[in-house]
């Protein structure tokens, strides 16, 4: 579905990532983990055409993306909760999910999909009128996922979901995670929190200074002394 | 009391018109943070567009309300498609650069757009047709309102009423005020932001040269160069009501307009000369950048880096 070939970034004359090949099937859950500026969020940035490739490419479906304007990434069918949430502090919830529909004129289909993300996250309902800079961390995430499955994406990219969110709540966005994955959308995660990413996806790929270093099912490098020393804390 | 109320009507009046063109340069620079210096020329294009509907469409020879709303509409429309196209030709090819290559890029538009004008219209005053009846009403004493400044308060205020409704209530409207907050988001909700981007100009643009042609009909007399000090009083207004909020763009103009007639009225009696009218804006953006550089309604946001 996703394809990263030999895909080269660099910001001026930093080299941010350096030949990176990374695919994702259609129905899996892909995660990327990595440290604090290993160029996890620099490699999303670049599949949805927020940074261009130096070298190499990124496929969509077969369709070459490396080049399009990001606006038109959504319509094919890829959309993203963006690291740091990104969600409109001074529109209200209701407006978010409204600019997450952007794309779509359904009415009807647009107003069910917004209960059904209200159902997913309950407390997304309760703030509908309010201001989303107004809502916790844990609410904002909530409110950027639902906001992404607004356009009924089939590839659906997540920018460190659990990022300075209690226990609690990064649970319930893996839970989370797993219902949507069962909606049949295809997700691509970005986690610092290696454990729960492992532990919520079936591929993994292992980032380290702009580089892959390791690769594989979820499970076994879960279990993989290397990954467990560096990333998992054991 | 009669010259206080006099001064006030005054005073919203050219107000009204200073709210109108600040709500552009507030507009803008929600989203490019970006001061649009040609903004007040756009002002003085609206005026011009109007003298030329009037005058070819004969409207100045039979003057009608049917022919005030269209010389209206239409001068607009020619600010906005003129807006759009100083948007897309000069600022979207720099906007990649610093921010202050866009804005010296605006003070050299604003330069181009004016000695233009003052090349193919010559730079003298001319006058501009009275498209309605204007007469004086009596409120009490010596007070008076006249039927043009009647005309710009309810012509600005549906202007506002409908951008509030177009901001808030349309889609174009929620994509824009979700651009001003996050450029980069809303590009991942599919929102094409180059489009927003000309929006944003085509209204603010159409806006200013409302404030043109309604400023023609209070004061027939309108030249290149008109633009100037109306455009830089409007940026103070915005300044005043804080620069990227849209009801503080309303106030400041209010505000700056009654602040100068006042000065008109009053001035005198504590030494400052009526002709000081033009210093009073320039002395109250001191005062801001000095108490409250945020401005009246504007919150103290860090800027992004």
């Amino acid at each position: 579905m996703l394809t990263l070939e030999n895909v080269s970034v660099s910001y001026g004359a930093i080299e941010a990532l350096t030949d990176i090949n990374l695919q994702v099937n259609q129905g899996e859950v892909v995660t990327l983990i990595g440290a604090n500026g290993a160029g996890k969020t620099t490699t999303l940035r670049t599949i949805t055409s927020l940074l261009s490739p130096r070298e190499g490419r990124v496929m969509f479906e077969g369709k070459e993306i490396s080049s399009i304007a990001a606006h038109k990434l959504l319509p094919m069918g890829i959309a993203m909760s963006p690291e740091g949430r990104g969600v409109f502090a001074n529109l209200s919830v209701r407006e978010n999910l409204e600019m997450g529909a952007y794309i779509r004129k359904d009415k009807k289909e647009i107003a069910d999909d917004m209960e059904k993300g209200f159902l997913m996250f309950p407390r997304l309902k309760e703030r509908e009128q309010q201001k989303a800079g107004t809502l916790s961390g844990g609410e904002q995430q909530m409110l950027a996922m639902v906001r992404a499955l607004m356009s009924r994406p089939r590839l659906l990219l997540l920018d460190e979901p659990s990022l300075g969110l209690a226990p609690l709540v990064v649970h319930r966005i893996f839970e989370a995670i797993d219902e949507i994955r069962a909606g049949g959308t295809t997700i691509l995660l970005v986690e610092q929190n290696a454990n729960a990413a492992l532990h919520h996806s079936d591929r993994a790929y292992v980032l380290e200074t702009g580089r892959i270093v390791m690769e594989g099912d979820s499970k076994q490098l879960a279990a993989d002394p290397r990954v467990k020393e560096a990333y998992l804390g054991e | 009391m009669d010259t206080f109320v006099q001064q006030l009507i005054n005073g919203l009046t050219i107000g009204s018109i200073y709210a109108l063109i600040a709500l552009g340069y507030t507009m803008v620079y929600g989203i490019l943070r970006l001061i649009n210096f040609a903004h007040g020329d756009i002002y003085m294009v609206g005026a011009y567009a109007g003298l030329f509907l009037a005058t070819s469409l004969g409207f100045a020879a039979n003057p009608s309300a049917f022919g005030f709303v269209v010389t209206l509409v239409g001068s607009m429309a020619i600010a906005a498609a003129m807006g759009m196209a100083i948007e897309r030709f000069a600022y979207r090819p720099v906007r990649k650069f610093s921010k202050m290559t866009t804005l010296i890029t605006a003070i050299g538009m604003s330069l181009l757009i004016e000695y233009l004008f003052v090349f193919f219209f010559e730079g003298k005053p001319r006058s501009f047709p009275q498209l309605l009846p204007n007469d004086n009403i009596t409120l009490f004493g010596n007070a008076t309102i006249s039927t043009s400044q009647i005309l710009i308060f309810v012509v600005s205020m549906v202007l506002m009423v409908i951008l509030q409704y177009i901001i808030y209530k349309t889609k174009i409207g929620k994509a824009m005020r979700a651009v001003s907050f996050n450029l980069n988001s809303a590009k991942l909700m599919g929102i094409n932001t180059d489009f927003v981007i000309a929006f944003t100009f085509a209204l603010g643009s159409a806006l200013a040269a409302a404030g043109g042609v309604l400023t023609a009909q209070y004061n027939p007399k309108i030249d290149p160069l008109m633009g100037i000090i109306t455009g830089l009083k409007a940026f103070v207004a915005a300044v005043l009501g804080g620069i990227g909020n849209i009801p503080g763009a309303v106030l400041g103009g209010l505000l700056i307009g009654a602040a100068e007639t006042m000065v008109v009225g009053y001035g005198s009696y504590i030494g400052i000369p009526s002709t000081y009218r033009d210093a009073v804006a320039f002395a109250i953006l001191i005062l801001v950048l000095l108490l409250r550089p945020a401005g009246l309604l504007g919150s103290n946001v860090q800027e992004k880096v």
